[in-house]
């Protein structure tokens, strides 16, 4: 642990001014709460909301894991876990079960979570509204009073224009019936996991000053339309590593083929499972009508090369 | 035309700074309107009747007088708190969410410019279906249909419904406008010289509109124009402004036939006939 | 038989306020009673003021001074103190008017003008309509123009529309203003059936004749607008 550091990172004065911002946070699910965001040591869009989260509500026997995009070996996930390491010599972890606070980017682990646990988001744009109102007046107010016709109207026209519902992630929720939340841009794969979640689920967005929170056990919705429901992706084939068919899974280009490689995106899952002895097919997918074939090239255009 | 009152308006006045002088944009309006009565507002430009429309929609807040309307299911119904003697509400007593409520349901707000009244980055079906959608209409399927019967009812082609209304002509996009406010049945439909900018025959098309839609609605409505001729295709009750001031009411027929006032004469001469 | 409509010291003056406020008396003094069955016929030279008699009656011109009380719903109503949606109601069910030139709103056929009073009645669009079609046949006004807009007609043509529309709804008390002026002999024919059938139905009548032999055929009195011309 570096000592030149407070602990966090963040002075006490700074600490309680963010877990008062929190209290307001957690009493009222799903407002979004102003707050002093502070300086950090790297740059907005980086997870310093997040950051300032986690430093707030971290103690001396708390375990961290720190995950982007479901894995804990991207730069962001390592950099970030080892600043918490070094102001605050916490221990930390990759296995999900074993963590108290887990600080995470776009997803929500596989595995299911408990009372004992915290949840902290990186969020960029706390305010779902945004794209279809700039005016942060107006939004403040649609908040406040609960008109939330145009989020409806977005999802009207995108079925009008194209069909279905467009938005694959960062998909808007009411969180207890009040608020319309941005659940950070994780994939609308997870968004069921928010709903009647065990854990504390804590929200911070730097750039913008916001913190907002869903209390364990809060009613979260995904918007939709009766006759069009809200729907999770799923895949036609399972992790080629450890056979998972109900976890989200990224998708990798392997060859100029196209053929694609389907693995978990939750790497501590992934790993759990293959430690239970769970195999899958080890072997890419081959995807014939994704990509053109390459054109063979005609006996005249070849005479002229060398 | 007959029924409770509607909306009681008494000694209403708008004030404004002018350089370093008070001046009254309007002021000492009353009158009472009941369902299914069209009043037109008619004055030229400077009058104040757009500033007292404004002030009618609760756009614009009061420096004198009131605005008392029927609002349904506000507390006081049985003559409690809130409720005059003729059992309406002061609007300026409710709070700012009643009021939006107000104005998205029971209201409706036809803007001179249509741009100025619609979503343009949004269809036509989801402009008309929007106030369904902020009172919790949950049924894509139906808000389509019911959008598409809205069209069909101001003549709109069905087959624009998820066009945007910045491709609709500008007669189009009035009746857009109109479809919008009218689909959650409001009593009492404030307009903006609702015809003013458009071609004649467009004009007539829409003023036929209004009148239809007015008499199988029994709407109410408050029409400011500048136009002496819609007045009187529309309009059973006539107001006259000049300079912030009611000069003459009545009738319209009477207003328009038997002008009192000088400023009526002169409007009413002036007009030209082809 | 009581009386369905009554003036009491009505008069009539127009200020010109355009021409440096120039005062225009017209007629004062008038106090009439009609009854049911009456046809009153209003003489008097041109611009002796019976138009502007007749529109007062209407509610279209205010009185000067004095009163017009209409009897309408068993209870007597002052038009010239009413509001203007009681004028209108008056003027649905109890009022009909046929003025001098007809007041032609674009696009709305021939067929529609005249069923409208009907329409205002409660009446459904289609009886409406079919009704309105018997009075323009009984009018000789040709089918083929039932569906056009007016606007285009003959002052003939036209002011047989007026009529139809005046009288369709059978309202009690009536006020024509010159209704045959443009017909020919067989339809100033027509008008005068018509203007007798509504008193035998009761109605009371005022109005204005300029042909001789139709107020002889139809008016049961008179009264000079002239003799109650204002003195300066």
């Amino acid at each position: 642990m570096d000592t030149n550091y407070n602990f966090g990172f963040l002075d006490e004065r700074t600490k309680k001014m963010i877990r008062r911002a929190i209290l307001k946070a957690v009493a009222i699910p799903g407002y979004q709460v102003p707050f002093g965001a502070r300086e950090m040591p790297f740059a907005y869009g980086w997870g310093t909301g997040g950051v300032q989260v986690t430093a707030s509500i971290i103690g001396r026997h708390d375990v961290l894991k720190v995950i982007d995009q479901g894995a804990d070996d991207t730069t962001n996930a390592v950099n970030i876990r080892r600043f918490f390491a070094r102001t605050t010599g916490v221990a930390t972890t990759e296995k999900t079960a074993a963590a108290s606070i887990i600080q995470t980017r776009h997803r929500i682990p596989e595995a299911a979570l408990t009372e004992a646990q915290t949840l902290v988001y990186q969020v960029p744009m706390p305010e779902p509204l945004f794209r279809l109102e700039p005016r942060r007046a107006e939004t403040i107010t649609m908040h406040a009073l609960a008109e939330y016709g145009l989020m409806n109207v977005k999802l009207y026209e995108d079925i009008a224009q194209l069909g279905a519902i467009s938005k694959t992630y960062d998909y808007p929720v009411l969180v207890n019936e009040r608020y319309l939340t941005s659940p950070s841009p994780i994939p609308k794969f997870d968004n069921p996991k928010m709903h009647m979640n065990p854990a504390l689920q804590l929200f911070g967005a730097g750039r913008e000053k916001r913190i907002y929170a869903i209390p364990p056990y809060t009613a979260v919705r995904s918007l939709d339309f009766e006759d069009h429901p809200f729907e999770v992706q799923r895949w036609k084939h399972a992790c080629a590593l450890c056979g998972a068919d109900d976890s989200f899974l990224d998708e990798m280009i392997v060859d100029d083929a196209g053929s694609r490689l389907f693995v978990c995106s939750d790497s501590d899952f992934c790993s759990e499972r293959r430690e239970a002895g769970y195999v899958g097919t080890q072997q890419a997918v081959h995807m014939p009508d994704v990509i053109a074939p390459t054109p063979t090239p005609t006996p005249t255009a070849a005479k002229g090369m060398a | 035309m007959t029924g409770d009152l509607l909306l009681s308006v008494r000694g209403a006045g708008k004030q404004f700074m002018q350089g370093n002088r008070l001046r009254w944009a309007c002021r000492d309006v009353s009158f009472d309107l009941y369902p299914g009565e069209v009043l037109a507002v008619v004055g030229e430009s400077g009058s104040g009747k757009s500033t007292l429309l404004r002030l009618l929609a609760a756009r614009l807040g009061l420096d004198a007088g009131s605005v008392h309307y029927d609002v349904r299911g506000e507390a006081g119904a049985d003559g409690g708190p809130g409720r005059s003697a003729a059992g309406l509400v002061d609007l300026a007593q409710l709070s700012e969410a009643r009021l939006r409520w107000l104005s998205r349901t029971d209201w409706g707000f036809v803007e001179q410019h249509a741009r100025d009244g619609l979503r343009m980055n949004v269809s036509g079906g989801a402009n008309i279906g929007e106030r369904m959608m902020a009172l919790g209409a949950r049924h894509y399927g139906k808000l389509r249909s019911e959008a598409l019967s809205w069209m069909e009812r101001v003549e709109l082609e069905t087959d624009r419904i998820d066009d945007l209304p910045g491709s609709y002509s500008g007669g189009m996009q009035q009746r857009l406008q109109i479809a919008r406010n009218l689909v959650t049945h409001p009593r009492l439909v404030f307009m903006d010289e609702p015809t003013t900018g458009l071609d004649v025959s467009v004009q007539a098309r829409l003023l036929d509109l209004v009148r239809e839609l007015v008499n199988q609605l029994q709407l109410a409505a408050v029409i400011v124009t500048h136009d002496l001729a819609v007045a009187r295709l529309l309009a059973h009750r006539m107001l006259v402004m000049k300079d912030g001031c009611v000069v003459e009411q009545g009738l319209t027929d009477r207003v328009l036939d038997d002008p009192q006032h000088p400023y009526t004469q002169l409007l009413v001469s002036s007009v030209l006939t082809p | 038989m009581t009386a369905v409509l009554e003036t009491s010291d009505l008069s009539k003056t127009f200020t010109l306020h355009a021409r440096g406020g120039l005062v225009l008396p017209v007629f004062s003094g008038i106090s009439l009673s009609l009854r049911p069955g009456e046809c009153l016929a209003l003489t008097g030279h041109s611009g002796s003021g019976k138009s502007s008699l007749l529109r007062c009656l209407y509610g279209n011109y205010s009185a000067s001074s004095g009163d017009v009380r209409i009897r309408h719903a068993d209870q007597w109503v002052s038009l010239s103190t009413a509001a203007p949606r009681e004028v209108l109601e008056v003027r649905r069910r109890t009022l009909g008017y046929v003025s001098q030139f007809l007041r032609v709103i674009p696009r709305v056929s021939t067929l529609d003008i005249v069923a409208e009073p009907l329409r205002r009645l409660g009446v459904a669009a289609d009886e409406a309509r079919s009704q309105a079609a018997q009075w323009l046949a009984r009018l000789n006004l040709h089918e083929r123009l039932w569906h056009l807009p007016p606007a285009t007609f003959s002052g003939g043509e036209q002011q047989r529309v007026n009529i139809a529309h005046g009288l369709i709804a059978g309202h009690p008390v009536l006020l024509l203003d010159e209704p045959t002026a443009s017909l020919d002999a067989d339809n100033r024919r027509v008008v005068v059936e018509l203007i007798h059938a509504a008193r035998a139905g009761g109605a009371a009548v005022i109005g204005i004749f300029h042909d001789d032999e139709v107020r002889a055929a139809v008016a049961s009195r008179c009264l000079d607008v002239e003799d109650y011309r204002q003195s300066n």
